[in-house]
């Protein structure tokens, strides 16, 4: 089982809204994602980890996710600097190291760990249930609403499915060791498990037909709007749009 | 016998039903099911009861023949959307059936379906689970639950729509007796459902049902 790490809590993102917070963290995705300069940034940045400082998260987890992006942004780093045409700063045996490619892929670095960030302190601090009830309150299209929770929904799927397999093998005494046997051992697993997570999403895709689900989600628990969560929304979209006027 | 109770609500006839590469489950069958009725399934793995149940769902489709549902053919996509609101399945397998976080929330699904409003959900939540004894489910996370709890709450989630008609696949495999035993109760409690049980359990057929239709070879008979 996946856990929703993030979801569990009683900090002040956490029983926001999810509209304001999906908002806001949309809001501030793009702006970071456009903005290329420092002040704009350092602000975003700023505003990202005072997020998740009020979010009150676990240092530990949040940094093995940023690890996790930052493995993606390492790549970056050896190839843009010298990839990247513009003016040579050092020159490495045959290649050469540009200031515009450093700049680029520091930007790079910047925004995305902002954006990560800012989408743990508000998004990850909600259910799943709550977010995909909260895009319908926003009145996002139906398909990508489904597409996201469905998403959700077989990441799981094909987790359990691989946790069931895993365990038929292990209780018969296998293994991994660096053989043939091993090897086709697991693709015999990876394979199982997309066919039978295939299966068995399509399964539970008939039991909610058989439900009357007509592809719309109605939820249990509606939200209440409250005005002070109304001017926090107003107050952080306000911080965000005060950075791009940021000399 | 009455009128009413003549009318047949399930009326299948002349259908044929293959699975891709195989022979064929179903050739020229016939089957009709009446209201009131509470029937008992038999027959060895592979005979169809199973398949029988998604045609009535409309989760298959038939090659050829007709599949009539209370009154009205049922062909494309759109004529089943009636059919899952009156009858209810639950899966011989819960995992297959569940998929909200909470047990509050799996079982409002079929009702939010129908568009009862959230009072009369939570009510109807409320009731389903004093039913069916599992008062203080409401916040177990469905995943979490012994399997025994699964089945259970599987036949919550369907018996929250309040179907005309309950389609029932191996309810009782692998639950205890006390289970069984409430589930029978139940059943009998409700006199006026109609229903049809695969199972291979005779003594839960015998107290549930009252009378068995055995399928082999892709023909229904009364035994």
């Amino acid at each position: 089982m996946i856990k929703e790490k993030f979801s569990e809590g009683d900090s002040f993102f956490h029983k926001l809204d999810p509209r304001v917070k999906i908002i806001v963290a949309l809001f501030f995705s793009v702006i970071v994602a456009v903005t290329d300069k420092y002040t704009s940034l350092s602000g975003g940045l700023l505003f990202a980890v005072g997020a998740v400082a009020v979010a009150r998260l676990r240092t530990k987890e949040i940094v093995s996710r940023l690890l996790v992006v930052n493995s993606f942004i390492f790549f970056l780093w050896l190839m843009l600097p010298f990839t990247f045409p513009g003016k040579n700063i050092y020159t490495l045996g045959s290649l050469n190291i540009s200031q515009e490619g450093i700049k680029y892929a520091f930007l790079i670095t910047i925004k995305s760990n902002s954006i990560i960030l800012a989408g743990i302190a508000l998004l990850s601090t909600s259910s799943i249930f709550n977010l995909v009830h909260a895009l319908r309150h926003l009145h996002f299209p139906d398909k990508l609403t489904q597409l996201f929770f469905f998403t959700y929904r077989y990441t799981q799927t094909i987790h359990s499915e691989y946790i069931r397999l895993n365990n038929a093998i292990k209780i018969r005494g296998f293994k991994a060791r660096t053989n043939f046997h091993t090897y086709r051992t697991y693709a015999y697993l990876v394979g199982m498990m997309l066919v039978r997570s295939y299966d068995r999403s399509k399964r539970v895709y008939n039991a909610m037909l058989c439900r009357g689900f007509k592809g719309k989600f109605w939820t249990l628990n509606h939200f209440v709007f409250k005005k002070s969560e109304l001017i926090t929304g107003i107050m952080m979209i306000s911080y965000i749009i005060g950075l791009v006027l940021l000399p | 016998m009455k009128e009413k109770e003549k009318e047949s609500v399930i009326k299948i006839a002349d259908l044929s039903f293959a699975y891709p590469s195989r022979d064929a489950v179903f050739r020229k069958f016939n089957f009709n099911f009446f209201k009131g009725e509470r029937i008992g399934l038999v027959g060895s793995n592979g005979s169809g009861k199973t398949t029988l149940f998604h045609l009535i769902m409309g989760l298959l489709n038939p090659s050829e023949g007709k599949i009539e549902i209370f009154g009205k053919e049922r062909k494309i996509e759109n004529d089943f959307v009636e059919v899952r609101e009156r009858i209810g399945l639950v899966f011989q397998d819960p995992d297959d059936q569940l998929f909200s976080p909470t047990v509050a929330e799996d079982i409002a699904f079929g009702p939010l379906n129908l568009r009862k409003n959230h009072q009369e959900t939570k009510k109807i939540l409320k009731k389903t689970l004093e039913i069916l004894g599992l008062s203080g489910f409401e916040d177990r996370i469905t995943y979490n639950l012994s399997y025994g709890e699964k089945r259970l709450v599987s036949l919550a989630t369907v018996w929250a729509m309040q179907p005309e008609i309950l389609l029932l696949d191996e309810p009782t495999i692998w639950l205890d007796e006390e289970t069984i035993e409430r589930i029978v109760q139940i059943l009998n409690s409700y006199s006026h459902l109609s229903y049809i049980i695969i199972s291979h359990d005779k003594k839960f057929l015998k107290e549930t049902t009252n009378c068995i239709y055995l399928m082999d070879n892709g023909k229904i008979n009364r035994t």
